[in-house]
């Protein structure tokens, strides 16, 4: 059973590497979604798997079965989903008016925020260098 | 007693709640967000009262025994981090009623800050990593809605790189704890210090702390993982930068800084000299980075990552000292880093740009700008007697005490291509006559200058008051780094005296 997740915790990881050399946003998006998945099995595998006992106290036991399975794992995976689909779900909607404002999905396109082209300026001197010399 | 440890996450929880109700209500936001940041100043300050003699303030959420339900730890770290958390968030609520604050204040400007600030005081006081990472999530979600406000096409792209970069970050924070829960089985960091000297796969431990150093360094923006931070921040509205600037990266150092020294302490061995070459590297990218640009967000922008380098070298070295210089830096770094930002604002007011070569001739017009300017540039930079100098003075020292002559070295030079910078910015910005071209001032009224300038002075006189008065900052520093290296004094708080030394805790 150890062996099966660390195997699909590998190949997601992998898979989503990839993604995310991707130029494309959704592809970078869907990347996100494969890692933190592989994240989630990860702290699954870590937990203990393969119990099928269920986590409950017996009448007049002070604690559980040494064989329970571990529900904290679960609540742990629990929180992370939610969170993740927040964030995706907020990251989906930034692409979606990036691609409204730059017609474009890939992020090798858009330089708005720091632009390739430089200034329109000369640009071996700085500029109250090149303002002195100009007043001379 | 458990009240004021659950206030700093109360208060801004119901103010984030509250300005959302009247969303379309700007005039009542304000009065709102502005009590809710003086009363998380207030209670700050109660806690820091209340923890300044060494006292670990503990609570555990819903009467969860310590390892299993989720503690609230306040010691005296936490509790400086909270105040100047609260100082941050006062100054910025004046200074967002400066221009453009209506439309700011329209597209959700209050529910977001305090969202913001929600996410920084619970990360500032859980014991509990999980709890951590769910902190980090408030204030990584709140930080998207707050950089892209505007909307613009600017803000769009440096929304992505911003957003995109940190997702990764925060997955491999999730992969970390996961894999810490499975070699230790706890969560809780008293409990977890406890236990991870024990653990006997030594290197997947160690692989875990990669795995922590990666997660916080990318929000520390520390060498090489800074990339987000120069291609986002500029692009913010300014009150939105100077809040970022102060507190985001900042929780990236508290988070390496708690979970180094208490977690990994017995590793300071391996991962010492790795924080000791990614502080220097850190230093040196963050400085050359600034001193080629020539837009005054920029610069500062990247003056921040270079300044991060410096807190660091804290947990590098792990001396008291060393520790308590990264504490003293880390206070007078927020208060100056801010400042400057809100400054930013100012002179794009009162010139119409923040392209340095279109501005010019502002020492002129307004000397008193140019004197507000040059506190917290001649602090950055380290220039006695201001409080950049102390902090510097410190992290220096310490430094040659540990032997690491190099790191004084390089330490020194950074500092002085900050000066380079803040001089770069004088030179152009008040000094040269002002160029002719389209950059004219921007109208605003009486009442948006009086918002932008009050906090400017406020926090330029801080700096002041920490460079002249600075024995009972550095105490406190010092205080609060020996109380860090108590290992023991944090576990006997949070698990109590007599720990329970569980055999099922091993998943």
């Amino acid at each position: 059973m150890g062996t099966v997740f660390i195997v699909m915790v590998g190949t997601l990881t992998a898979a989503s590497i990839y993604m995310f050399l991707a130029r494309d946003l959704p592809r970078v998006l869907i990347g996100f979604v494969l890692l933190g998945t592989a994240a989630n099995l990860a702290i699954f595998a870590a937990g203990r798997v393969g119990s099928m006992v269920p986590p409950l106290v017996e009448p007049g036991a002070q604690a559980l079965a040494a064989h329970a399975s571990n529900p904290l794992p679960q609540a742990l995976i629990l929180t992370a989903i939610v969170i993740g689909f927040g964030l995706t779900a907020f990251a989906l909607m930034l692409v979606v008016k990036a691609y409204g404002a730059f017609a474009t999905i890939s992020i090798e396109e858009v330089d708005e925020a720091e632009p390739h082209r430089a200034e329109p300026q000369p640009e071996t001197l700085a500029p109250a260098a090149r303002q002195k010399q100009e007043a001379a | 007693m458990s009240f004021v440890l659950v206030a700093p996450i109360l208060i801004p929880l119901l103010a984030a709640a509250v300005t959302a109700l009247f969303w379309n209500h700007p005039y009542i936001q304000r009065p709102i967000g502005l009590v809710a940041s003086a009363a998380l100043l207030g209670v700050a300050l109660n806690l820091l009262v209340r923890t300044s003699d060494g006292t670990i303030l503990v609570t555990q959420m819903g009467n969860w025994a310590a390892p299993f339900g989720i503690s609230l730890v306040i010691d005296l770290f936490s509790a400086i981090m909270l105040v100047i958390t609260g100082l941050m968030a006062l100054a910025v609520s004046v200074y967002a009623m400066g221009p453009a604050s209506i439309e700011r204040d329209r597209a959700g400007f209050q529910p977001l800050f305090h969202s913001l600030i929600l996410g920084v005081c619970g990360s500032f006081s859980t014991g509990d990593i999980f709890n951590l990472y769910v902190w980090f999530e408030v204030m990584l979600i709140a930080s998207f809605g707050l950089l892209v406000l505007e909307r613009t096409r600017e803000q769009l792209d440096g929304g992505i790189r911003y957003v995109v970069l940190n997702l990764i970050g925060t997955t491999m924070f999730l992969l970390a704890v996961g894999l810490l829960y499975g070699l230790t089985g706890t969560l809780n960091f008293a409990d977890l210090a406890r236990v991870a000297p024990a653990v006997e796969n030594k290197g997947a431990l160690a692989a875990v702390g990669m795995l922590l150093l990666i997660a916080f360094g990318a929000k520390a923006a520390l060498f090489p993982l800074f990339n987000w931070l120069p291609a986002a921040y500029h692009t913010a509205s300014m009150p939105v930068a100077a809040i970022f600037a102060a507190l985001l990266t900042k929780v990236g150092v508290y988070a390496i800084i708690r979970v180094f020294t208490l977690v990994f302490a017995h590793e300071a061995g391996f991962f010492g000299p790795i924080f000791l070459v990614v502080a220097v590297a850190t230093m040196v990218t963050g400085v050359l980075g600034a001193a080629m640009h020539y837009d005054i967000r920029k610069i500062l922008s990247f003056h921040i990552i270079s300044q991060i380098g410096y807190m660091l070298v804290g947990v590098a070295l792990m001396t008291p000292l060393a520790i308590a210089g990264s504490i003293l830096y880390i206070v007078h770094h927020i208060i100056v880093k801010a400042n400057l930002f809100l400054l930013a604002g100012a002179i794009r007011q009162e010139t119409g740009s923040f392209a340095l070569r279109r501005i010019g001739g502002l020492w002129a017009i307004k000397p008193l700008l140019g004197v507000m300017f040059l506190i917290p540039a001649l602090s950055l930079a380290g220039i006695p007697p201001l409080s950049g100098f102390w902090g510097k003075l410190v992290v220096i020292r310490s430094g040659l005490e540990a032997e690491a002559y190099w790191l004084a070295g390089i330490a020194l030079a950074v500092g002085v291509l900050t000066l380079y910078s803040m001089i770069k910015i004088w030179n152009e910005a008040f000094w040269k006559s002002a160029p002719e071209g389209d950059a004219a001032a921007l109208p605003w009224t009486a009442r948006e200058r009086l918002a932008t300038y009050a906090p400017i002075i406020v926090l330029g006189g801080l700096t002041i008051t920490i460079g002249l008065l600075t024995e009972p900052f550095a105490v406190i520093s010092i205080q609060a780094a020996e109380s860090l290296l108590d290992r023991q004094a944090y576990i006997a708080a949070v698990l109590g005296p007599d720990a329970p030394r569980l055999a099922e805790i091993q998943p």
